[in-house]
């Protein structure tokens, strides 16, 4: 009877811990629409989403963010194409060719990198990237969206690496030993064979890394320079939509119609970094079957 | 395991010793919580750390994040005093008497807003009405103004610093109300006035503007004259009090309704002979002599 008494305790514990993650998740959106749907008493949502200026201290305050939505675009997009390679390249390194011990270097050479605070990424960078972008490019200054993107694939390499690494290793080792007995080298066997096989958990990484950095704020509010323009190419300063919540929120009057904005800014990023989460979740069930 | 019970306790024994510190300062009256402007926090650590001096057994904690930070916090009711550089906005008033708050302003000293370039740049003298079309992006070369043939690099506070603001009105809009003028939107917004005043060092084509107390030898002040007849003058103590430079502003301090007790005395400290000397040794200018 007692055991009894105290399975069921505890079951009932476990799952409300269980549940509590989607309860939070919850609120948090209720509350986000709550406070950010307010800002379109002011602005319709188009003039929100596409107005091409920021001014939200001014009379009448101009509420569009379409430059703080490029410039997470185009700084997200760097990113990627920078961490991307890099990163599956590192992941097949680790699963595929590294002896045991070079692995077990690297893997927790990796996790260090995921460890590092992103203000201290955001301090180095300031202090090191952006001269260097400057000099190189000979730019007015080296606050730009390409520093950004470098310090941002930074911290997106371990996520897509270990995640990646994962998704190789999982896949069954017949299929290798099926094309080495076929006669296939090594790399025809990861390119051919193994590739394809963890392509689904390789392009889940992909959106995890890709989620982490549109999401970052302190590194990138550090050194891209945060000026509100739609941006014509990588190497001008951006402004994004995490660092513009970040520099303003605590300036913003409680209830004034630019706090309300900032909620919106947010519902925005949560819209956004949701649907990279469920489009990274589909690709890994889509392995699983 | 014994260990983690162990660990486990020291954490719940800190949280404890933390919350009755926190407790104790509520309910006993001797610390007072000011926050505010970053133009103003060397003056007010400055003053704090006298005054404790003088008053063991009171504490005054100070912190920065931007003059809205400052007044937003006492409107809120987390903080004794706000520090401004800017007068309390119409749209605050409203709302803190809302709340049951009644700030009540107090002139503490002056402040000159020095422009400054690097020390490589050859340009040192503008007008008000140069500098308007340089912040506001209508000029955007540095040879238009007599300098070299370089693209100009703006940096502006972030939206939350009451000098971003006062700069904006005083010399984007020269003081008139109806004017629609912004700042460029190509304006790097940085979070701090150390931030502008390391990327000036850095950096031979950038302008950025700050409270006077961050002139050093790496940053060159440019001399500024109300407009083309005027005599260009540099932002000194002595100028800022002749009432010469033209762009200087009062610094304030808000509470909530007229000072009493710790607050009054804190404040009547400020306006001794020995605070005001303080405000000439921070390099801002005294109010009474």
């Amino acid at each position: 009877m007692f055991r009894k008494v105290k399975e069921f305790i505890v079951e009932r514990l476990i799952q409300i811990c269980g549940l509590a993650s989607i309860f939070f998740v919850v609120v948090i959106f209720l509350f986000l629409l709550k406070e950010g749907l307010a800002v379109f008493k002011v602005v319709t949502p188009l003039d929100f989403l596409f107005g091409k200026s920021w001014y939200p201290i001014s009379e009448p305050a101009h509420l569009g963010i379409l430059p703080l939505i490029c410039g997470s675009l185009l700084v997200t997009l760097g990113a990627a194409i920078i961490s991307i390679p890099i990163g599956v390249a590192c992941a097949i390194y680790i699963a595929e060719i590294a002896p045991s011990k070079t692995k077990e270097v690297l893997k927790a050479g990796i996790e260090l990198l995921a460890a590092i605070p992103s203000v201290v990424l955001g301090f180095i960078g300031m202090v090191t990237l952006v001269p260097w972008v400057k000099n190189i490019f000979h730019l007015p200054t080296g606050l730009t969206a390409l520093s950004g993107s470098i310090m941002l694939a930074f911290m997106a390499m371990p996520t897509i690496v270990s995640i990646a690494e994962d998704a190789l290793y999982s896949v069954p080792k017949s299929y290798k030993e099926g094309a080495f007995a076929l006669g296939a080298t090594h790399w025809q066997t990861i390119h051919r064979v193994m590739l394809p096989a963890a392509s689904s958990g390789i392009l889940a990484a992909v959106m995890l890394g890709i989620g982490r950095v549109i999401g970052e704020t302190m590194a990138v509010m550090m050194i891209t320079g945060n000026a509100a323009v739609i941006p014509q190419s990588i190497l001008v300063p951006v402004r994004t939509l995490t660092a513009t919540i970040a520099a303003e929120m605590g300036e913003a009057v409680v209830g004034s119609e630019h706090y309300f904005a900032l909620f919106a800014i947010g519902i925005v990023l949560f819209i956004i970094s949701f649907a990279i989460n469920v489009t990274a979740d589909l690709f890994l069930h889509r392995e699983n079957k | 395991m014994f260990k983690i019970i162990g660990i486990c306790l020291i954490a719940v024994f800190f949280f404890i010793m933390g919350f009755s510190v926190n407790c104790f300062g509520g309910s006993v009256k001797n610390s007072i919580q000011i926050k505010g402007s970053d133009t103003m926090v060397n003056l007010a650590q400055a003053w704090a750390e006298k005054y404790m001096e003088k008053n063991p057994g009171e504490f005054v904690a100070i912190t920065g994040g931007g003059s809205g930070t400052g007044l937003s916090s006492l409107i809120s009711g987390t903080c004794d005093i706000a520090m401004s550089s800017r007068d309390i906005k119409e749209k605050e008033i409203a709302l803190a008497k809302q709340k049951g708050i009644n700030p009540f302003e107090t002139k503490v000293a002056l402040d000159g807003l020095a422009v400054v370039v690097n020390p490589n740049n050859p340009v040192s003298r503008l007008t008000v009405e140069q500098l308007a079309a340089i912040f506001s992006g209508k000029i955007s070369n540095w040879k238009e103004v007599g300098g070299e043939d370089k693209k100009i690099v703006i940096l502006s506070r972030e939206v939350n610093s009451g000098t971003h603001v006062y700069f904006k009105e005083h010399v984007l809009r020269n003081n008139k109300p109806e004017s629609k003028e912004e700042f460029a939107p190509g304006a790097l917004m940085l979070s701090s006035s150390q931030a502008i005043a390391d990327e000036v060092a850095g950096n031979s084509s950038a302008v950025g503007y700050y409270g006077m107390g961050y002139i050093s030898p790496k940053q060159k002040a440019i001399a500024v004259a109300k407009d083309k007849e005027s005599e260009y003058v540099q932002p000194t103590i002595e100028n800022v009090l002749k009432g010469k430079y033209p762009i200087s502003r009062p610094l304030f301090l808000y509470s909530n309704g007229s000072p009493e007790g710790l607050i009054k005395k804190f404040e009547d400290y400020c306006f001794s002979k020995e605070g005001q000397q303080i405000v000439l040794i921070t390099d801002f200018v005294p109010i009474k002599k």
